[in-house]
């Protein structure tokens, strides 16, 4: 398997707390993989540091088969060269349409000049429907974002990463809040995109991980505690003692 | 056929057709009853007023891209547009003083050497901060167009830098806000210096009277300026207009709403929010190269922080995220501001004590301020829109 990301022994802590501790971490370029740990164990802060936004103190993060260090990029470069992240809350541009999101989610020039003279073209307008198509939401395409259902602003921000056309998604609790048949979708939804490139969901409810039926790595005080298939590491005693043994 | 391309323009964008129409209406309106052209009941100085409300009325625009659209509350964009004005008074100024220099040399048995003549222009302008050197920032001060490329660069390049050195460290919100006061009370301090340059805290005056039109009435001239800026008004819309409702419109509302998507997008806010911020400025700033010409003067108090507070005012209660809101704010605020502070609005007596507006008016202001930003956040340009879809329904 090609090598897509690779975190190798990163550590940051904040006024003395280390949220990441020694954390090394690898997926290749279609592969599923869910990241669990109780609160604390550093889940966000790896993504924070994946994306940009935060910088590890100690490691290194290298990207893609040259193996590109990330850490002196910034957040819309490391974006532009295929990272995806969706956020724990769904953020979308509320007073906007699905159409005028998913619009500027399309992988086209950043540039704000070119940007400034952008026109709609047939083959963006064909872009667009078919990503509303696979979220669902074929019909709201004129719909404000801010007047979804909660797991429909989960599936427009899946859309706007996908329009990206990005290589790794990071997916913060993608679950969150859903009812169960918006689940049953979502985990459709996250499998079909792991087919054709790589997906990190962050996630809490073990029900919905299982779901994945993906590898899993365990995260505590910020670095790895198991790795595994779920069966694996549902009986590891560290991962019972930490996590589930309550 | 460039008609019917504009026609189609209009047609497709019934807003811009409204406001062209309203605005050229008034235009109109006001030329005929005005004293240059027309029949004579608008006084000069009330054409006058009426041309610098204008003026604001496009600063007010720039307002809105800035901080209605992109979410940049700038407290600083009245530093743009005085220095516009500083840089087209600073061609009123000498080019007047230098014909006046000239004529009175006529009446010399000898003509005069050119180091004379800018010894004597020097005279003029700098005496009163007791100087007669002129300064090295006047180098170009008799050359028009240079100093209209300075209306424009100046404050450009000011704007460019600062707003390069703050959004690049992500200074935001109120923070950002406090910066850009910061940024319009220094250059004020700065110009109230008797050594700045600019005459201290004399400013520059005379400007109502342009150079080689000394035997034009200001009656006309007061018309030419109304309409001129009508027109850069009009043509500022349409420039604003083109810019919200493109890509790069839902760009800077996107990062207004929710900066980190943005970014993570792939977007690089700090070269959208500085597009913005320039064009802003330079927009202030062509608003204020037409402003001082029908004010007459300028100095550095125009630039105090209070101005641009009153600025972000005008666009709440005319309606953030709507250029018309910006428009009419600025107009009907400034307007009436000008109504109650002239001392033409009648006292009311109470018995006790008598309401006097000249004081009471940003009393009324601050109260109408809050009302607003409670009970109608969208402001005036909100309640149109209200209006306006219920019309439709019906």
């Amino acid at each position: 398997m090609i090598q897509l990301l690779n975190v190798d022994d990163i550590s940051v802590s904040f006024d003395g707390f280390k949220a990441i501790n020694g954390l090394s971490f690898d997926i290749g370029s279609a592969e599923l993989r869910a990241i669990i740990g109780p609160n604390g164990a550093g889940k966000t802060t790896f993504m924070d540091i994946v994306t940009g936004k935060t910088r590890p103190d100690a490691g290194d993060v290298r990207w893609g088969e040259k193996g590109v260090s990330l850490l002196r990029k910034s957040e819309a470069q490391i974006a532009q060269l295929g990272i995806g992240r969706k956020f724990q809350k769904p953020t979308v541009f509320e007073t906007q349409s699905v159409y005028d999101n998913l619009m500027m989610a399309l992988a086209n020039s950043r540039n704000p000049f070119s940007v400034l003279s952008y026109k709609r073209s047939r083959g963006d307008d064909d872009k667009i429907e078919d990503l509303a198509g696979q979220i669902n939401l074929m019909e709201q395409l004129d719909v404000l974002a801010g007047a979804l259902s909660h797991g429909q602003k989960q599936w427009l921000e899946i859309g706007m990463l996908l329009a990206q056309d990005p290589k790794l998604l990071l997916v913060d609790e993608p679950a969150a809040g859903m009812t169960a048949p918006e689940r049953a979708v979502t985990v459709k939804l996250l499998k079909e995109l792991a087919a054709s490139r790589a997906v990190v969901v962050v996630e809490h409810d073990m029900e919905f991980i299982r779901q994945l039926e993906c590898r899993i790595t365990v995260l505590h005080e910020g670095s790895v505690l198991a790795e595994g298939q779920i069966d694996f590491v549902m009986q590891n005693q560290d991962v019972i003692d930490v996590y589930l043994g309550r | 056929m460039e008609n019917t391309l504009f026609t189609k323009y209009l047609l497709k964008n019934p807003s811009v057709m409204i406001f062209l129409g309203l605005l050229a209406l008034f235009t109109v309106f006001v030329v005929i009853m005005a004293e240059g052209f027309g029949i004579g009941l608008i006084s000069t100085s009330f054409v006058k007023t009426l041309g610098k409300t204008l003026c604001l009325c496009m600063i007010a625009i720039a307002m809105d891209l800035v901080w209605g659209f992109c979410g940049i509350l700038s407290l600083g964009h009245f530093a743009f547009f005085a220095l516009g004005g500083y840089m087209i008074g600073m061609w009123l100024m000498f080019a007047r003083t230098k014909m006046i220099v000239l004529d009175a040399a006529q009446n010399v048995a000898l003509p005069m050497t050119n180091a004379e003549i800018n010894d004597a222009v020097g005279t003029q302008i700098f005496g009163v901060v007791g100087g007669a050197e002129i300064p090295m920032i006047w180098a170009f001060a008799d050359q028009f167009w240079v100093q209209l490329a300075f209306v424009v660069l100046v404050p450009g390049v000011l704007a460019l830098v600062f707003g390069w050195l703050a959004f690049r460290s992500r200074v935001n919100g109120v923070y950002l806000s406090i910066l850009t006061q910061a940024m319009t009370l220094a250059l004020a301090l700065y110009l109230f210096q008797n050594d700045s340059g600019l005459r201290g805290n004399n400013g520059l005056s005379g400007l109502q009277n342009i150079p080689g039109f000394d035997d034009v009435p200001q009656s006309l001239i007061s018309i030419w300026f109304f309409i001129a800026s009508a027109a850069v008004l009009a043509i500022i819309y349409v420039v604003a207009y083109g810019v919200v409702s493109s890509k790069l419109g839902n760009i800077i509302r996107g990062i207004r709403d929710n900066e980190a998507r943005v970014r993570f997008l792939g977007y690089n806010v700090e070269s959208y929010k500085l597009f913005v911020f320039v064009l802003t400025a330079i927009i202030a700033a062509v608003a204020g190269a037409l402003y001082y010409p029908q004010a007459g003067i300028i100095n550095p108090a125009e630039l105090a922080p209070i101005a641009s507070i009153y600025l972000a005012v005008w666009v709440a209660i005319g309606g953030r995220g709507r250029l018309y809101g910006a428009v009419i704010g600025a107009a009907f605020v400034s307007l009436l501001s000008s109504y109650f502070t002239g001392g033409q609005a009648p006292d009311i007596p109470f018995g006790f004590a008598t309401l006097r507006w000249t004081e009471w008016w940003l009393v009324l202001l601050g109260f109408s301020f809050v009302a607003v930003t409670l009970y109608a956040p969208k402001g005036i340009g909100g309640l149109i829109d209200h209006l306006s879809r219920k019309g439709n329904s019906s």
